[in-house]
C-alpha cells in the first residue's frame, strides 16, 4: 500500500451505478434552475439529460426532470439535498427500469437528400410514429417521440441517410394510471 | 392608507422586528441609503470591522456564543466577495448568519458597472438560500423569511442583495407573521417507535459510545442539559466532536474526550470496538470516521440529527432518528424512566477496558523547563481562567487542536472555532463578536503567529470599542499543523512553512493601542497570564512555544481508529528532532 500523503481519507470502494430520473416541483423564480443544477455540479453528480418548464401559472410552479447515475447512497443523498432547496416543493425519484413510469424524449430530425433517400428515412422510423413537421423537394423534419435509446439508435441509422441536424429535449416522466405523485 | 417606508427604512423595521441589537459591516457606495438611515434607529448598534471577512466571522462569533442569528451588512462588489469565506464557514459549520449585501441599481445589473458582481451566484453554493430584491414590494417579506430560513431546521446563513435604487423606494412594511413551513419542509419527523428501538439497542449493548457534535449546541443551551441528563442516567461513556465540546462538561470522568484525527487513544479506541454508537448531532466528518471501510466495524449505529441528508451521507446506519436533539432527548428519557432494569451492570467490563486505554495518557507531553511547551501554555489557561466563565475562540491549526485537547469546556456556547471550513484567521474577528455579546465576559482567542496575520486589522475593531479581547499567541515562528504534515508524510521538506520576518507583536499591540505582552520561559508563563487576564483592555499575548513541537495522538489519513500515532512519550522513534528551521 502506498502511503497516504493527502490530508484526506482515501476513496472507498464504489457500489453499483444505477439510473434513475428525478422528478422536481420547484417555484418558478429567478435562480431556481441554478440552485437545482447547481447542487448537481458542486457536489458531483452528474446529470444526463434535464427538461424544464413552467406547469402551474397559478401556482407559479415549475417541474424539472433530471436523468442521473449514481449508488443506491448517492442516489438517497441527492433526493434528501434537494429537499432541502428552499423553493423545490417536492421530489419523486424513479429507477429507470420501472415499469409504472412512462417516460419520453423527443426528437427533431432534419434529412436532406432526393426523394427516394427521404422516403427511405421516413419507413426506417415508421415504428417510432414520426410526425413531419416540415417537407419540402431536397428536406424533411421529422418529430419522433421515444425513449432516449430508440432515439440513439435511430439518429445513428439514419447518420448514411442525410441526416443533418438533431436537436432532441432531455426526459420527461408521468406515471401510469390514476395513481398521482 | 398605511404609511409608506423607504427600502433602507425596511430594513431596520425588519431588524427591530427580528430583536436585532447588533449588525457588523463596513459602508460603501452601493449601501449608503441604509447606512445613512442607522442614525434614526436607536437599538441597532452598528460594529464597524475593517474587512467584511472580520464582519462575518465576528457574527458568527456573536452567534454562537449567543444563539442569535449573526447580522452583516456590506457593499457590492468586493463587499460582497470578502464576506463569501465567512459565508462558507458558517455553512459548513451551521451558524445562523443573515448577510444584507448592497447592490448597483437594478437598470445597471448585468452591465459590469462599478463594483458589480453576481452576488447571488457567487453566494448561491455557500448559503442556506438567498435573494436579489427586484422588487420592493417584496423586501419585507424577503428580510422576514431570510431570519426564518436562518434559524430553523439545521442553521446556516442565508444573504439578501438589495439594489441601490430598491433601498430608495417606497412601500408599506408588514411585521413577520409566525411563518408557516417552507414548501412543506419539517425537522421533527420521528415516531415513538424509532424511540422504543434505541432504548431497546441502549438496553442490550454491552459495549456502546455516545458520540455528540454541534447539533446538541445548536439545538440550544437546553439541550446541554438534556444529554447531560440521559448521559448519567444510562452511565454510557461520551465522546464529542470539536464543535461539540461544552454540550457534555469536559472534566466529567463519563466524558473520555474529543475524538477522530487529534482524538484521545481512549475515544477513538472505543468508538472502533464498540457495539452500539449512538450520533448526537454529529455528522460523520472525515476528521473523525478516518477510513470509511474500517470505521466502527463491530457496532449497531443510531443516528440523531435534524437534517435528513445528513443520514446515511458517509456511513450507513441502523437507525435514523431525524428530530431536533433536545426533543429527541426528551423522549428518549420519558421512555427510558420506565425501564426496569438500567445497564449500567452489563457495561462495567466495557468501563474497565476503557479506563486501561485511558491510562495511555494519550494527551501526555514531554514539558520542559527551558521552552514553554504549547500544550502547557493551554493548560496553564485553563488552571487560570476555569474559575470564571470564559469563552474561548480559535484560528485553524496545531493551537487549534491543543486548545481542544487541552481546555475543558463546561458549558455549551463557550468555544467558537472554525471546524468545517478550517478558517484561518477566524478567530479574533469571532472573539470580537463574542465579547460583543458578552461584555462583561473573559474572551480568549487561543490563536496561532500565522493566522492572526490573516484577520490582524480587525485589533482595531477591538479598540474602537473598547472589547477587553485576549489574543493569545502561540508562537512557534511556523504554519505549524502544515509543517507537522511535512515531517510526517513529506519527508521532512518544509516546504514554505516557516514564518520568517514575522512582526514583533508586543509593538504591534502598541501600535493598535492595546497592551502587549512576551513570554519566553516557563518561569514567567503563569504570572504573564494573569498580568493578561487582568488587564481591562484587548491584549496581544506574545507566548513563544517549542517551534518543534507535534500535536499528538493522531490518526494519519486512511488509517482506521485503531491505529493512532502516540505520542513522544509513548514511541521513541516519533519524536521530533527539531532541526525545521535548518531545512527552511
Amino acid at each position: 500500500m502506498t502511503k497516504a500523503k493527502s490530508a484526506y481519507s482515501v476513496p472507498t470502494k464504489k457500489g453499483k451505478l444505477d439510473t434513475h430520473i428525478f422528478v422536481i416541483w420547484v417555484d418558478n423564480e429567478a435562480g431556481v434552475l441554478a440552485r437545482v443544477v447547481g447542487l448537481f455540479s458542486g457536489r458531483g453528480y452528474n446529470i444526463e439529460s434535464l427538461a424544464v418548464a413552467e406547469i402551474d401559472s397559478t401556482k407559479n410552479i415549475s417541474r424539472i426532470t433530471i436523468v442521473t447515475t449514481g449508488t443506491p447512497q448517492v442516489i438517497d443523498q441527492i433526493k434528501l439535498q434537494l429537499k432541502k432547496l428552499v423553493p423545490v416543493h417536492k421530489v419523486a425519484e424513479f429507477k429507470r427500469e420501472d415499469k409504472n413510469v412512462i417516460f419520453k424524449e423527443m426528437a427533431l430530425l432534419k434529412v436532406v437528400g432526393n426523394k427516394k433517400k427521404i422516403e427511405k428515412c421516413l419507413k426506417a422510423c415508421k415504428k417510432l410514429h414520426p410526425v413531419i413537421l416540415d417537407k419540402t423537394k431536397q428536406s424533411v423534419v421529422i418529430q419522433i417521440t421515444a425513449l432516449r435509446r430508440e432515439i440513439d439508435i435511430m439518429s445513428k441509422k439514419l447518420k448514411s441517410q442525410g441526416l443533418v441536424s438533431t436537436s432532441r429535449t432531455g426526459a420527461i416522466a408521468m406515471t401510469r394510471g390514476a395513481l398521482v405523485i | 392608507m398605511s404609511k409608506l417606508y423607504s427600502g433602507a427604512e425596511i430594513v431596520f423595521k425588519c431588524l427591530e422586528d427580528q430583536d436585532v441589537e447588533f449588525i457588523f459591516g463596513y459602508p460603501g457606495g452601493a449601501v449608503l441609503p441604509i447606512y445613512d438611515e442607522l442614525k434614526n434607529h436607536s437599538s441597532i448598534k452598528h460594529i464597524l470591522v475593517r474587512h467584511e471577512q472580520g464582519a462575518g466571522h465576528a457574527a458568527e462569533g456573536y452567534a454562537r456564543s449567543s444563539g442569535k442569528p449573526g447580522v452583516v451588512l456590506v457593499t457590492s462588489g468586493p463587499g460582497a466577495t470578502n464576506v463569501v469565506t465567512a459565508l462558507t464557514d458558517a455553512y459548513m459549520d451551521s451558524v445562523p448568519l443573515v448577510c444584507i449585501s448592497g447592490q448597483v441599481p437594478t437598470h445597471l445589473i448585468g452591465t459590469d458597472a462599478f463594483q458589480e458582481c453576481d452576488t447571488t451566484g457567487i453566494t448561491r453554493p455557500c448559503t442556506k438560500h438567498n435573494w436579489l430584491v427586484k422588487d420592493i414590494k417584496d423586501l419585507p417579506k424577503i428580510l422576514h423569511k431570510a431570519f426564518h430560513v436562518a434559524t430553523t431546521g439545521r442553521p446556516g446563513p442565508v444573504l439578501v442583495d438589495i439594489p441601490k435604487d430598491i433601498q430608495f423606494a417606497k412601500t408599506n412594511y408588514s411585521k413577520p407573521k409566525s411563518e408557516k413551513k417552507i414548501n412543506s419542509k419539517v425537522h421533527n419527523q420521528f415516531s415513538q417507535n424509532e424511540i422504543e428501538e434505541l432504548i431497546n439497542l441502549i438496553s442490550k449493548s454491552k459495549k456502546p459510545v455516545i458520540y455528540t457534535g454541534g447539533g446538541v449546541i445548536n439545538s440550544g443551551p437546553k439541550a446541554s442539559e438534556t444529554l447531560r441528563e440521559f448521559v448519567r442516567q444510562i452511565g454510557f461513556p461520551i465522546t464529542s466532536t470539536l464543535q461539540g465540546l461544552g454540550a457534555f462538561p469536559g472534566d466529567d470522568n463519563q466524558f473520555i474526550g474529543m475524538l477522530g484525527m487529534h482524538g484521545t487513544y481512549e475515544a477513538n479506541n472505543a468508538m472502533h470496538d464498540c457495539d452500539l454508537l449512538i450520533n448526537i448531532g454529529a455528522r460523520f466528518d472525515d476528521r473523525i470516521t478516518g477510513k470509511i471501510d474500517e470505521f466502527s466495524p463491530k457496532s449497531k449505529k443510531v443516528h440523531i440529527d435534524i437534517d435528513p441528508s445528513s443520514i446515511n451521507k458517509i456511513i450507513k446506519v441502523d437507525l435514523a432518528i431525524v428530530g431536533d436533539v433536545n426533543e429527541v432527548l426528551r423522549s428518549v428519557i420519558k421512555k427510558l424512566n420506565g425501564l426496569k432494569d438500567s445497564n449500567k451492570q452489563k457495561i462495567s467490563k466495557w468501563w474497565e477496558q476503557i479506563q486501561k486505554w485511558r491510562t495511555k495518557n494519550s494527551l501526555g507531553f514531554v514539558n520542559s523547563d527551558e521552552t514553554i511547551k504549547p500544550q502547557h501554555a493551554v493548560q496553564r489557561l485553563y488552571e487560570l481562567t476555569k474559575n470564571q466563565d470564559t469563552f474561548i475562540t480559535t484560528e485553524v491549526g496545531q493551537h487549534q487542536m491543543w486548545a481542544a485537547q487541552h481546555y475543558k469546556f463546561n458549558k455549551p456556547n463557550r468555544w467558537m472555532t472554525s471546524g468545517g471550513l478550517g478558517t484561518m484567521g477566524y478567530g479574533l474577528p469571532a472573539a470580537v463578536g463574542v465579547q460583543i455579546a458578552h461584555p462583561d465576559k473573559l474572551v480568549v482567542d487561543i490563536a496561532g503567529e500565522a493566522s492572526i496575520l490573516m484577520t490582524m486589522q480587525e485589533m482595531s475593531t477591538a479598540v474602537q470599542y473598547n472589547l477587553p479581547i485576549k489574543i493569545f499567541i502561540l508562537n512557534n515562528q511556523y504554519m505549524g499543523m502544515v509543517r507537522q504534515w511535512q515531517e510526517l508524510l513529506h519527508e521532512k521538506n518544509y516546504s514554505e512553512s516557516y514564518s520568517k520576518a514575522l512582526p514583533d507583536f508586543v509593538k504591534l499591540a502598541e501600535a493598535y493601542g492595546c497592551k502587549g505582552i512576551k513570554a519566553e520561559n516557563p518561569g514567567e508563563l503563569d504570572t504573564k497570564i494573569k498580568e493578561m487576564i487582568e488587564y481591562n483592555g484587548p491584549v496581544i499575548f506574545d507566548c513563544h512555544v517549542d517551534p518543534a513541537e507535534n500535536c499528538f495522538p493522531m490518526i494519519p489519513s486512511g488509517k482506521p481508529h485503531n491505529q493512532m500515532i502516540l505520542g513522544p512519550n509513548d514511541k521513541e522513534e516519533n519524536k521530533i528532532t527539531g532541526k525545521g528551521k535548518a531545512l527552511v
